[in-house]
């Protein structure tokens, strides 16, 4: 079965295309687009069973010879991100019965999903830098209809914004694909390894190598590059923003991740130290957004440019320790993300409101709904047994083997402040005297919103308590990133 | 009061079988000349967009009962299955396949499964820029 690797792609594409048949009939819209995502959580974790026992699995379109074709490559990295997309893509469409609202369920609120998460394991999973292009817009595409499906006037305004940096992002990464092209001529990523390690990065390599930093930049929401992200995220309804969060961003940090370990590997002393700095900056911008906001939505969307500053400081150290911790942090924050998007959603539905001075006392009667949140806030900030600890200690430790002291403990630092940033929320929500609660005859969804989340945030601690069991697997995904000559051999058969 | 536009009605009920069926030539030819999926599903849309300048949305709507999003996921639907056939006979994705036939009148045929994905193609760009064009156009 060499088109396995597909079916994270081909199985939410197929599931949107019969949602179509259907828009207005919402029972036939939740029981297929749960059973499609269901399907694909199956096929995305035996596909990293496979590639953990068969190594990378790799097909080309059309039986077509390797750099011609488009090659479609799971290696661990790209496979476990698809599994956790997928895995978050059914937890988010499961807490969307009740939350969303069935106006926005008639008009292609499944689909839009689906395709999303098609863009994104597309992304993901390709091995042509085009295709990586086309896979960004299918999702960005998708994620325009999010987050405009409702038409409220402040998703409008932000909407307009939103696709406005896209698209002039979008337009640079095409120039800087064309500029790559007529350098090295060719399109497969391997192949593009391979030629650029021949000719040793000159100068022009590593002008591109920093266009694509800006492209990729612009899409993850790195420091000076992330001033979009806070208003156009804080204006769709929560699963949206949950879904935007927890993937979007991390599409951009994955092909930063991908180019910068398998194209520009030669000239590491310019390039890896300006995504360095960068990253640090990214850490601070978003310290200070994640403290200087009561609302709760836009401290928790100030955490995602936070994460995605640690994240790249992993990749930027370029040694074993850097890499695996980024690729532990990278899984464990897309997971957390959602956790903390819902679990704040839940409190806005029942206090009525996100600004965090009108709460107070809900310890009282939401007792579950309180202890689950700080769980999942000593996970963010990285307490020990919990997810997110293992990935930042070997994000330090990789930055402290490098040389790095400073920096290092600007990262240790800013754990403190997310920690500060996501227990101000717990305090003043759930501690103190009991403020305005919505009526109990407004908020029937209360469980079945509670139910998925305090699901994910058990997946969660599973994940930090279980770190020993994914290690072998984070261990093939990082050999892959340390050394290109792995994933162009897989691909290119030499 | 109403205009009589009987000049342009009659036009365009002989322009638009001449626009349609240069829409499917364009279509036809694509593998071997100019022209394929897309450039005949634009030309076809526009044949259409004739008929809805001339007449209104309901009377075209009455002539042709085509419920445009049906097309469009049925061109989605054939375009993937198309693509997932060779799935089934081992090779990879997107493989194509073609024979020559002989079939009465045409002679000598070449079929190609890269025209059933170019009518995939047809349809969802024939779908997609009528629903646009409806949705701007009509007003609920």
């Amino acid at each position: 079965m060499i088109n396995f690797l597909l079916l994270p792609i081909l199985i939410p594409f197929a599931t949107a295309i019969i949602l179509m048949f259907a828009p207005k009939k919402i029972t036939f819209q939740r029981t297929v687009s749960m059973i499609g995502l269901i399907a694909a959580t199956v096929a995305s974790f035996t596909l990293i069973q496979r590639v953990h026992t068969l190594g990378i699995q790799v097909v080309t379109f059309g039986n077509w010879p390797e750099p011609f074709g488009i090659t479609i490559v799971a290696d661990m990295m790209a496979t476990i991100l698809v599994t956790t997309s997928i895995v978050i893509a059914l937890f988010t469409v499961w807490y969307s019965f009740r939350s969303i609202g069935i106006e926005r369920e008639q008009f292609f609120y499944y689909p839009g999903v689906l395709l999303m998460i098609t863009g994104v394991n597309g992304a993901f999973l390709t091995g042509d830098i085009f295709n990586l292009f086309v896979f960004f817009e299918v999702l960005l595409m998708a994620s325009y209809l999010l987050s405009v499906i409702g038409g409220e006037k402040k998703q409008l305004k932000e909407s307009i914004k939103y696709i406005l940096v896209n698209v002039v992002s979008s337009a640079l990464f095409v120039i800087t694909v064309a500029l790559l092209y007529s350098v090295v001529g060719t399109l497969n990523m391997a192949d593009i390894s391979v030629k650029i390690a021949e000719i040793g990065q000159p100068g022009i390599i590593t002008t591109i190598g920093v266009l694509f930093l800006i492209v990729f930049g612009l899409k993850a929401a790195i420091f000076p590059l992330f001033f979009w992200l806070p208003s156009s995220y804080a204006a769709p309804p929560i699963p949206v923003i949950a879904l935007f969060g927890a993937l979007l961003t991390k599409v951009g940090v994955y092909a930063i991740t991908r180019t910068y370990t398998l194209f520009f590997v030669h000239d590491i002393a310019f390039t890896h130290t300006l995504l360095l700095v960068l990253s640090c900056l990214t850490i601070l911008a978003g310290c200070i957004g994640a403290l200087s906001t009561f609302n709760v939505k836009n401290i928790i969307i100030y955490n995602v440019v936070i994460a995605v500053g640690v994240i790249l400081f992993g990749v930027a150290q370029m040694n074993e320790e850097g890499l695996m911790g980024a690729m532990f942090y990278i899984t464990h924050d897309m997971l957390i993300k959602a956790a903390l998007f819902f679990l704040v959603g839940i409190i806005v539905v029942i206090t009525g409101t996100a600004n965090l001075k009108k709460m107070g006392g809900l310890i009282k009667t939401f007792p579950v709904l309180g202890w689950t949140y700080l769980i999942a806030a000593f996970g963010l900030a990285g307490i020990p047994p919990l997810s997110g600890f293992i990935g930042k200690m070997l994000i330090v430790k990789g930055g402290l083997e490098a040389g790095n002291i400073w920096s290092s403990l600007w990262i240790l630092l800013s754990s403190l402040v997310v920690l500060l940033s996501v227990i101000r929320i717990f305090i003043y929500a759930f501690w103190g005297e009991e403020k305005t609660i919505v009526p109990l005859a407004e908020r029937k969804s209360y469980k079945a919103l509670l139910i998925p989340s305090v699901l994910l945030v058990a997946i969660t601690v599973f994940y930090g308590v279980g770190a020993e069991w994914i290690t072998p697997y984070m261990q093939d995904a990082v050999d892959v990133l340390i050394d290109p000559s792995v994933y162009t051999d897989a691909v290119l058969k030499e | 009061m109403k205009m009589n536009n009987v000049i342009l009605k009659t036009t365009v009920q002989v322009s638009f079988f001449i626009i349609f069926l240069f829409s499917i030539h364009i279509f036809l030819a694509g593998h071997f000349a100019p022209g394929g999926g897309f450039v005949g599903g634009l030309l076809t849309a526009s044949a259409l967009v004739l008929l809805l300048l001339t007449y209104d949305i309901k009377t075209v709507q009455k002539l042709l009962p085509i419920n445009y999003m049906m097309m469009t996921a049925v061109g989605l639907a054939l375009a993937l299955g198309t693509a997932s056939i060779s799935v089934f006979f081992g090779d990879a994705f997107f493989k194509h396949y073609f024979s020559h036939f002989e079939i009465p009148l045409l002679g000598n045929t070449e079929l190609h499964t890269a025209m059933l994905f170019d009518s995939g193609v047809y349809l969802v760009v024939v779908g997609v820029t009528m629903i646009i064009i409806q949705s701007i156009g009509g007003d609920e």
